[in-house]
């Protein structure tokens, strides 16, 4: 096949390899994934930069996501519109950060983000009881719920403020050993 | 191959036995024609090479006793290496809850089976982590606590003393019946021993149980005293048998020594006076099974050990039986007709018993270690035996058994389950080791027969198998002024 495709123009193909991780290869392979989707909805010449979004639905049922419980979050922080639809730029921006080539600093942000629930700039005791129970698909008890949030504010809220901000997220997130190795979805 | 049966004295069961070797009683005591068998020592010849390939045999069986020890080392040592460092990692607990609740979950999870195991084991870990967290806020009365502590202990003390004295005494009891015979006695008195082993190592991990409750300790603590406490029990009793076992099998050298010239007058009775003396003739043929035999102790060792493999089999899943089959059917069934509810008072479905578990898995491979050599087809009665084990304990542990309250994961401990089967490994291997050393073989059976010691075998085999030059290396390789200086290095 060589250099020829007909996907994209040599301007588009450059711009997304200076945006994202990918190599030009692995890009035009992400765009065959994101095209099999939803293949009426995806035309196969993206030169003229059409405006078109895979649904949530779509993006949620795929196998990499398929059992991840924040695929939804995942999903709304990466997308535009904020709903979870996601465009092709979308699509390989959320690889390019979950992809082990991404540094620590970038995926802590983007992280901080997914944990986020409501959206306020901060991790409230309200997000962290959400994110627990989607962790263990609601097993604890609301007594151990309450002592699990409370022990992770006590921990890493540095400023005091009873919430935990991006700077308190990054701080505590630099020293866990597993982050970089559980943070990473190959495609 | 070696000679069939019946073609030498060593593997044919004597006239005297011949009625009565295929009983199952005698069979079940391995005796019989299972005395007579590949099973133990006594049946192997000692002919130095065999066959057309001319394998040597007897250096073989003492290489692989040898090798088999040697390799097991290995394997345990190089596990507990490797775990050590999985383990040295973790030692930050500034941020735990903050790193459980961010970094547990794997993102490249794609398969719904290991999904839900992993929410499972996120469950359990959070679990684990609240409770130390609320054990460490509870306040403690320290002195109360330490005087319990003592108490404890002091009883633990007093009971493995106990079970010692117990052990001793009915040894010196059965050591009294062999001296009388035992065919005046019943099936209790001749198996007295055996079961009172078994019986001591049903009831005293209970019993220590019953007294840890007094301790207080967090589980994972709790469980290594109670496997402490346990593994101090069975060395006792073991080391116990084992004495008995020395006792044994001095008894048994005399015997031969008695055989040995009551041989030499049955030989002369053979040619019946025909010879004058200094005359050698042709020899008389006689079947094998005539001949008299030299009582073989190490036949009797590997026999004892796989007669203790098989009480202690049967002891274990009696137990299961009886401890946790007929209890959760009692439990079920006539919780109907019963004043308190059966199943959350007493007595309840019973736990399932991660120590007593681990603790008979590494004795039983104690055992085997130490019987291997005089019993050489014991690992492979143990490898029937641990696969009848895993599928009887699995339908156990599935239909009776509940999970133990306090959640814990058992399998931090890795490394002290490792430590523990060195050292079983080490005791074990000591008392085969010094009977090697020490005692001469017996002088009719056995791939050693008529060798001074058994690892003479090695001297000959460097004498007449290698060529000259390798022998004269090896004798100034093997030169204490050599070794010592090496041995140094090494450490």
């Amino acid at each position: 096949m060589g250099n020829k495709q007909t996907i994209f123009t040599a301007q588009q193909l450059d711009a997304y390899q200076d945006c994202t991780f990918f190599t030009r290869k692995e890009i035009i392979r992400l765009f065959h994934r994101y095209r099999d989707l939803a293949p009426q909805l995806i035309p196969l010449d993206y030169t003229s930069g059409p405006d078109v979004k895979v649904p949530y639905e779509l993006i949620g049922s795929m196998p990499e996501l398929k059992e991840n419980p924040f695929r939804q979050r995942i999903a709304e922080v990466f997308s535009e519109d904020g709903e979870g639809n996601m465009t092709l730029d979308d699509f390989l921006d959320m690889f390019s950060v979950l992809s082990e080539m991404a540094p620590k600093d970038l995926k802590a942000y983007y992280a901080f983000k997914i944990y986020d629930f409501n959206n306020d700039d901060y991790i409230c005791k309200s997000d962290l009881e959400k994110t627990l129970s989607q962790l263990t698909r609601s097993e604890l008890s609301e007594d151990e719920s309450r002592l699990v949030c409370e022990k992770v504010i006590d921990e890493a809220d540095l400023d005091n403020d009873g919430r935990l901000s991006l700077d308190d997220f990054q701080h505590m997130i630099g020293r866990a050993p597993d982050f970089l190795s559980t943070f990473h979805i190959r495609i | 191959m070696g000679k069939p049966y019946g073609s030498m004295p060593r593997k044919k069961v004597p006239r005297g036995e011949e009625g009565s070797a295929m009983d199952f009683a005698i069979l079940w005591d391995f005796g019989g024609y299972a005395q007579y068998s590949v099973l133990f020592y006594g049946y192997y010849n000692s002919q130095r090479a065999i066959g057309w390939l001319k394998f040597r045999m007897p250096l073989s069986y003492f290489l692989v006793g040898v090798g088999t020890v040697a390799y097991s080392y290995m394997v345990v040592i190089r596990t507990m290496a490797r775990n050590a460092n999985e383990e040295g990692g973790g030692d930050d607990t500034s941020f735990n809850f903050s790193w459980k609740i961010f970094t547990s979950w794997d993102y490249l999870i794609g398969n719904p089976e290991t999904a839900d195991n992993k929410f499972a084991s996120i469950t359990t870990s959070f679990k684990e982590s609240i409770v130390e967290e609320q054990e460490s806020h509870k306040d403690e009365n320290i002195h109360l606590t330490r005087f319990l502590r003592v108490l404890a202990n002091f009883l633990v003390l007093c009971c493995l003393a106990g079970s010692g004295y117990l052990i001793y005494f009915v040894v010196r009891r059965s050591q009294k019946f062999a001296l009388e015979g035992l065919e005046s006695y019943g099936w209790w008195e001749r198996n007295e021993v055996n079961m009172v082993m078994s019986l001591l190592g049903m009831f005293c991990p209970m019993l220590f149980d019953v007294i840890s409750a007094l301790e207080n300790y967090h589980p994972r603590i709790a469980l290594q005293w109670q496997l402490g406490r346990i593994f101090a029990l069975f060395l006792g009793n073991l080391y116990t048998f084992i004495i008995a076992l020395m006792d044994e099998i001095n008894l048994k050298r005399e015997e031969e020594e008695v055989v040995k010239f009551n041989m030499t007058i049955w030989e002369a009775s053979l040619y019946n006076g025909t010879l004058a003396a200094n005359v050698t003739a042709a020899p008389i043929t006689v079947d094998p099974a005539d001949v008299p035999r030299g009582p073989c102790w190490e036949t009797m060792v590997g026999q004892e050990f796989v007669r203790l493999i098989v009480s202690d089999t049967m002891t274990t899943y009696i137990t299961l039986l009886i401890g946790d089959f007929l209890r959760a059917i009692f439990v079920r069934f006539l919780n109907y007709c019963w004043c308190w509810d059966l199943e959350y008072g007493f007595p309840s479905y019973s736990e399932f018993d991660v120590s007593g578990n681990v603790l008979g898995l590494i004795f039983n491979q104690g055992m085997i270690w130490m019987g291997a050599f005089y019993a050489p087809c014991l690992p492979a009665l143990n490898v029937l035996r641990l696969h009848v084990s895993m599928y009887l304990q699995c339908w156990a542990v599935m239909s009776c058994n509940v999970p133990q309250e306090r959640v814990f994961k058992a399998s931090g401990s890795n490394n002290f389950y490792m430590a523990m089967l060195l050292v079983i490994l080490f005791l074990s291997t000591l008392p085969a080791i010094y009977t090697i050393v020490s005692i001469p073989p017996s002088f009719d059976c056995g791939p050693f027969s008529g060798k001074n010691r058994m690892f003479d075998v090695i001297q000959e085999t460097l004498q007449s198998d290698f060529p000259t030059w390798f022998g004269k290396v090896f004798s100034y390789a093997s030169n204490p002024g050599l070794i010592l200086p090496f041995i140094l290095l090494m450490v």
